[in-house]
């Protein structure tokens, strides 16, 4: 085995015991998008028209990979200068995202892989199959990834994506936005969600943000810049934390002190 | 009365057509950031089991293939382990995650039939895989299991096989021989056919 499949290996975090009374929170499916959301057209032929069926956890869905840091490159979260051939960097403004990866409880999760990709400054992606007449920045890839600390931030530096149409209506735009990838420690947790940013007007026309049955929802995908951590001449900083399942846990599994 | 003090969950939205930037970016023609993409090997070295390819396309519900699905999979090693349980076989990553073809929209993955695992009160559930679909159109992603049709008895015998009602959907289910290890598992999304999806 090579030095780089060392590196790759994927490892889940030992002692995954299932505790009685444990498993994870039940999904609340009210709350996230429903399958068939006519006003995003495609969800139309792609949305199960049964019920999904519900089964208590087991081993298999509260376990999951791990990913160990020394997967990472230097510039994995810097999407400004991770695929650019100018020293300056991709162009746009210069944001940093930063937040925490924690459970329903509250709690940090430490060791959580997250994958961002997004637009460039003028709405372009970098795709083989997108053809929206911005240009392509030279010096601009779109993907990063970062492993939450052991408290469960993590911390990326890219620009601002800027908002695009695409066909859905005759008319419809995506608020500037940036993709969101996040594995937990079970295979349960998987989530994947956008981040919109404070204030764009944008949200509120937006048919795959309008999925979201709630405002409460929305909002709670919407970035905060942040002013106080905004770094002078250099980035401004927006704070979007992520929330996953949590897990039910017992006095028998987490001992109290001293026991 | 006090409330209970609890955060939501993150809202899903969907993966977009354009996921495979963030998760598969050398797929997706973004080249040189990192060396290989994630999941894009599962099996590392000299793990024991038998050796599988697992092909399948992912379709809507008029039957067309999706050609921007990315599929993940979790597994057991061929002796029921999880990686990072005890006495897994460091050989096996048991996750992998591909995309379907732009063209065809079929998936394939290299891997290892995977060994039972035990059920929360101690019964063994059959072989399975947990498959988790994503693509432009699926606001949630979406969770299923293959099981293997050639493995009768120990799906008779599987305790979440066995709490589904509707048995003629069980079929949706089973990953199918092709011959020389290779199996097929399609995804039907909407449809007479439509594929049991999991609410866990």
């Amino acid at each position: 085995m090579s030095a780089f499949q060392q590196k790759q290996a994927v490892t889940q975090t030992p002692g995954g015991h299932v505790a009685p009374g444990g498993g994870l929170y039940a999904r609340d499916r009210t709350w996230h998008p429903a399958a068939l959301t006519p006003a995003y057209k495609t969800s139309v032929a792609r949305s199960p028209s049964r019920a999904p069926i519900s089964f208590p956890t087991t081993v298999s869905e509260e376990t999951g990979p791990v990913f160990t840091r020394d997967l990472l490159g230097p510039l994995d979260a810097d999407l400004i200068h991770n695929y650019a051939k100018s020293p300056e960097g991709a162009i746009g403004p210069r944001i940093v995202v930063q937040g925490r990866v924690l459970d329903e409880d509250g709690r940090g999760v430490p060791g959580a892989l997250v994958e961002v990709w997004q637009a460039n400054a003028g709405g372009r992606y970098r795709h083989k199959k997108e053809g929206y007449l911005a240009p392509l920045d030279p010096d601009f890839g779109g993907c990063g990834r970062c492993i939450t600390d052991e408290f469960g931030n993590y911390e990326f530096r890219t620009i601002q994506p800027g908002p695009y149409p695409w066909p859905n209506g005759p008319n419809d735009w995506r608020p500037a936005h940036i993709h969101f990838s996040v594995f937990g420690q079970s295979w349960g947790q998987r989530l994947i969600t956008q981040m919109y940013f404070d204030g764009d007007p944008m949200i509120w026309h937006c048919p795959i943000v309008g999925t979201i049955p709630s405002r409460e929802g929305i909002e709670s995908l919407v970035a905060r810049l942040d002013m106080a951590a905004t770094i002078p001449m250099d980035a401004r900083v927006y704070r979007f934390d992520i929330v996953l399942r949590g897990r039910r846990q017992t006095l028998f599994e987490n001992r109290m002190e001293g026991l | 009365m006090r409330a209970i003090e609890r955060l939501k969950e993150s809202p899903s939205q969907t993966a977009g057509p354009y996921i495979h930037i963030g998760a598969l970016p050398n797929f997706a023609g973004v080249e040189g950031v990192y060396p290989e993409d994630l999941g894009h090997r599962m099996i590392l070295g000299n793990a024991a089991g038998e050796r599988i390819t697992l092909r399948g396309t992912v379709y809507d519900g008029t039957g067309a293939a999706l050609r921007d699905a990315m599929v993940e999979i979790w597994q057991a090693d061929a002796a029921g382990k999880y990686a990072g349980q005890d006495g897994a076989d460091p050989a096996f990553t048991g996750w992998g995650r591909q995309a379907g073809d732009m063209e065809t929209g079929e998936f394939a993955f290299e891997t290892l039939k995977p060994g039972p695992v035990p059920f929360r009160d101690g019964r063994m559930q059959a072989p399975h895989i947990s498959v988790w679909i994503v693509a432009r159109g699926i606001n949630l992603g979406l969770q299923t299991r293959i099981y293997f049709a050639d493995e009768a008895e120990a799906n008779d015998a599987d305790p979440i096989l066995s709490r589904i009602e509707h048995r003629d959907r069980i079929g949706t289910l089973m990953a199918r021989p092709e011959g020389d290890g290779s199996y097929r598992f399609d995804i039907r999304l909407q449809g007479e056919a439509e594929t049991i999806f999991f609410d866990i």
